[in-house]
């Protein structure tokens, strides 16, 4: 388990890297460093001199391939140094900005597999009836709906009609819960369809097993085969599926939070584009990555949790 | 540009029923067909399809009368008689809204009218044409390069194919939007950037499918046999696997369009969706987000074009699902 562990995060290294070249040369195809130093430079007519300053300042005078060098190897030890906007260690801004994200992500993610399998299981148990099929369209049908529609219907009913929690913004502590009432549902409810209709497939592919015949014909009641047996079974093709939908949840909350102004690291992200602070980019970038990767890893772990056949060597 | 982008709906409405067309004379689609026809939910869906397909062709078609006239399409030519107003008005009103003075208006709009007064199912019209050459033209784009890879990688393994995986595992590494936002920078804005962009953060799970499925068909005993017979590599991927992958791979790619249609409604929230001069539901969603503050809300601009997405996902959803169906009963959900 160890090992293998340690193996897949030597596999990792070529993906971060590959990453990290691919952004790195992707945005030196939308500015050069002299339209970002003029950029970023607070004089209006920002002399030749203090341009190649800030150029040197920044590190971008020297050979592409000694930046890339120098870059990786500070973004191996977490030192992401300091942004090309503001000046600041963007290290401290990501900081800062972990808490929000994690707090609002965990929510939906937990929320969203909890209610996607209760769900799925509900749909499950009544096959083949009204239940079955009126739940099937309307995950069909809330599959339908954009993201944007969600974001705006849940600002609308939430905040304004019901007045159960602000429309956008964040504070921390206490108060941070009914802030993140709201993005949470509206992450729940836009991956609801889509995830509910897998899982219950997945259900039922195990249904009509005949292990699963053994128990019924033993006189074990449908709840009991249901959540004991069946489920046990479908967990490994959910687990897959949630942890596939690992990166789906880091760009919803890059949607997310820019729309509730939710100051986490995907709205970080989400401005550092738009305001061409390439070094941050990198940095989430980076870090994204790392996720997607934990995520992997991550299911494979819970694969040789749930199915005692598979043993991870 | 702007002929080449003109004909694209017309291309593709007439490669989709080339494409049905042709596929009746295959055992296994004929026999699919005829499980559809029986469906009635796809057969509604698809009636939908058709309707949107024509619009966005009637948008699509256009011609100036005069030397220096603008090229009006037969979707502006129907709309000529209402003019633009000059401000919101609701759905049949008769009076203009969000001014200090109401104003009358000259004509009933039956969606009522923008802020700059166009008609609003004028706009959502003209949305047609755009979601349609975005959901459909992004995935021919990916299809085709995602069979070529995912087979490469399937069929050759070892150094091809983690080459080509390592490609995509790395694609998919970063996240889509942050993807999507950076290719747009750099290739601009329009319609054909925005299928190239999304194109390549899309080809990925398609590439990923047509990879799994190669790796099970490499070692049946028809290919087998094909080999033993001296088929080159060529043949045998074309002529022999490739059409026991086409079902799996065309229902993907129909329940693709929808996913794209969807993206382009975010791409505009980002402000890096179609120019705003080209009619599009992203657009219409993005500026009516604004108003919902308003004193009484202006909610008809936000309704139709979220509607008219909502409907057209649907259809493409419903018929698609309809067509795995009756493609592979076994997979009948």
């Amino acid at each position: 388990m160890f090992l293998y562990i340690i193996r897949r995060i030597s596999y990792a290294v070529p993906i971060l890297i590959g990453v990290s070249l691919f952004t790195f040369f992707l945005f030196y195809l939308t500015s050069t460093p002299e339209q970002m130093a003029r950029r970023n430079l607070s004089a209006k007519n920002p002399s030749r001199s203090q341009i190649h300053q800030w150029i040197a300042e920044h590190g971008y005078d020297k050979p592409r391939g000694q930046q890339f060098a120098t870059y990786m190897k500070s973004l191996f030890l977490f030192d992401f140094g300091k942004s090309d906007t503001t000046n600041e260690p963007i290290g401290d801004r990501l900081r800062a900005g972990i808490w929000p994200s994690l707090q609002i992500q965990l929510l939906v993610f937990t929320g969203g597999v909890i209610t996607d399998v209760f769900f799925a299981v509900y749909f499950a148990y009544y096959r083949g009836t009204y239940i079955d099929s009126w739940g099937r369209f309307v995950c069909v049908m809330m599959m339908s709906i954009t993201y944007i529609v969600y974001i705006i219907g849940g600002q609308y009913v939430f905040g304004k009609l019901l007045q159960l929690s602000p429309i956008a913004g964040y504070h921390s502590g206490v108060e941070s819960w009914r802030f993140a009432l709201l993005p949470m549902v509206v992450g729940i409810l836009s991956g609801f369809g889509a995830s509910t209709r897998l899982y219950r497939t997945f259900i039922l592919e195990e249904i009509n097993q005949d292990y699963v015949r053994t128990a019924r014909a033993k006189g074990v009641s449908e709840k009991s085969v249901l959540f004991r047996h069946v489920l046990k079974n479908a967990a490994i093709p959910i687990l897959t599926s949630v942890v596939i939908s690992i990166p789906f949840l880091i760009t919803g909350s890059l949607l997310l939070e820019s729309f509730f102004g939710i100051p986490g690291i995907g709205s970080i992200t989400v401005e550092a584009i738009f305001g061409q602070d390439f070094a941050t980019v990198r940095a989430t970038a980076f870090l994204f990555t790392i996720l997607y990767i934990v995520g992997a890893i991550m299911t494979d772990i819970s694969y040789a949790l749930a199915d005692p056949r598979i043993r991870l060597e | 540009m702007n002929i080449i982008s003109n004909l694209i709906p017309v291309l593709i409405v007439v490669a989709m029923v080339a494409v049905i067309v042709r596929a009746r004379r295959e055992p296994l689609w004929a026999e699919a067909y005829r499980r559809l026809g029986r469906n009635v939910g796809a057969m509604v869906a698809l009636v939908v399809m058709i309707l949107y397909g024509s619009v966005a062709v009637l948008d699509s078609i256009g011609w100036s009368t005069h030397k220096n006239d603008q090229r009006k399409t037969i979707i502006d030519r129907m709309f000529s008689g209402l003019p633009p107003e000059r401000t919101y008005s609701a759905p049949m009103a008769r009076f203009t809204t969000g001014e200090p003075h109401t104003h009358r208006l000259a004509h009933k709009h039956l969606l009522g009218t923008d802020a700059i007064g166009n008609d609003v199912l004028y706009e959502t019209l003209r949305g047609c044409r755009t979601a349609l050459i975005i959901g459909c033209l992004t995935q021919l784009i990916v299809t085709p390069i995602a069979l070529f890879f995912g087979m490469l990688a399937g069929y050759f393994g070892k150094r091809v194919d983690d080459t080509i995986q390592y490609v995509y595992t790395v694609l998919d590494s970063i996240p889509y939007i942050l993807l999507l936002i950076v290719l747009l920078m750099v290739m601009g804005r329009g319609i054909l950037q925005i299928c190239v962009a999304l194109g390549v953060t899309t080809w990925v799970s398609l590439c990923r499918l047509v990879r799994g499925e190669t790796l099970k068909h490499r070692d049946r005993d028809y290919v087998r046999a094909a080999r033993a017979l001296g088929l080159s590599h060529g043949r045998i991927m074309i002529r022999h696997i490739l059409p026991n992958l086409l079902p799996i791979v065309i229902i993907t790619a129909t329940l693709g369009i929808s996913a794209n249609i969807l993206a382009e409604t975010i791409l505009s929230y980002l402000q890096i969706g179609v120019p705003p001069d080209i009619g599009s539901w992203g657009n219409m969603i993005d500026a009516a987000r604004l108003e919902l503050a308003r004193e009484p809300i202006i909610w008809w601009s936000l309704a139709s074009a979220s509607t008219a997405v909502f409907v057209f996902v649907l259809a493409v959803n419903i018929f698609g699902d309809a067509l795995r169906d009756s493609v592979d009963p076994r997979l009948r959900s």
